[in-house]
């Protein structure tokens, strides 16, 4: 790796925690006044507890291309399941090496898919049981799914090892991050249940509005500037780009996320005369997630329709979830980061050329069929919902078994601020009455 | 239900699965992932069935 790659990378990899921060803000501001302080606070603990999981056991469990790895002979070929490295980042020399480079990125983003459940879960999730829940996220969950993507293992290896396309793609995280996280918050949604007052007796949902806007589409901003640090970091890391396609990756980022607000905003002002905007602000962030998996290969308008079709596919199923399925997601994180995040693995078997040329532009690889690199990441998409969310579901049912995972109903009544914290996020702040009496 | 939707999931994942190890000819390897594929979402529909019938029962 030349010394320009590594700079450029450290760089990207150090605006990173302003994804954190803007997927704070969007968390905070969509869940209602009463537990605004929870909800921040919840987010640093999450975010110091997958840090300190994954230091532990993270990435010896995930690796790196090139450092040992448990594997398995199935019919003649390697499947490598299982990073073999040491716990504590122990043999792993901290000095600008990728391997060096890709610990310290995810030591940052295995908090990103650890803040995703925080928003689907607001308002009755206990702060005690987030922590626990995000150290069998970041220590267990993430690892794995992580080494078959990024660490060498079998999904990478589909395409040397079956012959689908380049095996499968996803430069800056949208299955290992993004739809892991979304997942995780799936179960969770199902697990905890709504909050109080959010269905009737007919199971009709009622609106429960978040008590901030503003910080709502200021953490929109933020996410935009973390993003183009993870999928810039990430195309260099783990597609192996050069620094001088960072404009190409920066670019398909913006432009994805530009697509999806435009479109979020034209459906909403269609459907209900005027833009709405928390449903805008789920758009961007859904058009950041779907950016992801194919920010280094697709041309810039690609990422565009990308962009376009995740605005679309989040104004849809966050509402039709509500009400169809019984799912209470006050920050629409299952839409955003699962749904998001597949139709962003998937987007990248749409354009197999493309990808072929970006991974070697010199020779563009005939082997690369479209059916063969679409198969890729139907499989990997296969694996998220036939192994991801069963494990990750199991998981926290069975901590729920031992810690009750869920705020008990009275203090949720009057708010995850006052029962977990002991004051509110706004004290000198009149409050309505009627924000305590929805039930 | 919730049990069957939840054991389905990861069996459809091993049809893929065994759909790439053990299938050579393309139609049938497509064939038996767009099954496997088939079995994950029909796990999927239960098992989200089974909470929101829960739900309804308890509210």
């Amino acid at each position: 790796m030349s010394e320009v790659s590594q700079a450029f990378c450290i760089l990207f990899i150090l605006l990173l925690p302003l994804a954190l921060a803007g997927l704070a803000l969007i968390n905070t501001g969509l869940s209602r006044l009463r537990s605004a302080a929870h909800s921040m606070m919840a987010t640093l603990c999450v975010v110091g507890v997958a840090a300190a999981a994954y230091f532990v056991t993270g990435f010896a469990w995930q690796g790196y291309p090139g450092l040992p790895s448990h594997t398995l002979s199935i019919v003649g070929k390697e499947w490598s399941w299982l990073g073999a490295g040491h716990f504590f980042l122990r043999g792993v020399p901290l000095d600008g090496s990728r391997a060096s480079l890709a610990a310290l990125l995810q030591l940052l983003s295995v908090g990103l898919a650890a803040v995703i459940p925080l928003g689907a879960a607001a308002e009755r999730w206990r702060l005690r049981a987030c922590c626990i829940s995000t150290a069998l996220l970041a220590g267990v969950t993430y690892p794995l799914f992580a080494h078959w993507v990024w660490g060498g293992g079998w999904l990478a290896r589909l395409g040397s090892n079956y012959g689908l396309g380049l095996g499968f793609l996803d430069a800056g995280g949208s299955a290992t991050i993004q739809a892991v996280g979304g997942l995780t918050a799936l179960s969770l949604v199902w697990l905890l249940g709504p909050r109080r007052g959010k269905y009737n007796l007919e199971g009709m949902p009622a609106a429960l509005p978040g008590h901030n806007t503003v910080l709502v589409l200021f953490g929109c901003l933020l996410a935009l500037v973390g993003w183009m640090g993870l999928n810039s970091a990430g195309s260099i890391l783990f597609a192996g780009i050069p620094p001088g396609r960072i404009v190409l990756v920066a670019a398909n980022t913006l432009l994805s996320a530009a697509g999806a607000v435009l479109a979020a905003a034209a459906i909403t002002r269609y459907r209900f005369g005027k833009p709405d905007a928390s449903l805008s602000a789920n758009g961007w962030v859904c058009g950041l997630v779907a950016s992801s998996a194919g920010c280094a290969y697709v041309p810039p308008a690609a990422a565009l329709l990308i962009g376009l079709v995740a605005g679309a596919l989040v104004t849809y199923t966050v509402a039709w979830m509500e009400a169809h399925l019984g799912l209470d997601d006050p920050a629409g994180a299952v839409s955003v980061h699962a749904i998001g995040g597949v139709w962003g693995i998937l987007a990248v078997g749409l354009f197999p050329r493309a990808a072929a040329l970006a991974t070697a532009p010199s020779a563009a690889n005939p082997a690369v069929t479209p059916t063969g690199q679409m198969l890729a990441q139907v499989v990997g998409v296969a694996t998220l919902v036939g192994f991801v969310l069963p494990f990750t579901y199991s998981l926290n049912w069975l901590l729920n078994r031992f810690f009750p995972q869920r705020i008990p109903p009275e203090e949720e009544r009057q708010g995850a601020d006052l029962y977990e914290l002991g004051a509110g996020a706004y004290p000198e702040f009149m409050t309505h009455t009627d924000e305590f009496s929805q039930w | 239900m919730k049990i069957t939707g939840l054991l389905m999931m990861p069996a459809g994942w091993f049809i893929v699965l065994s759909a790439l190890v053990l299938l050579r000819a393309f139609l049938a390897q497509n064939l038996f992932i767009a099954a496997g594929i088939g079995v994950e979402i029909l796990g999927l529909v239960l098992f989200t069935r089974s909470h929101w019938v829960a739900k309804r029962g308890n509210a």
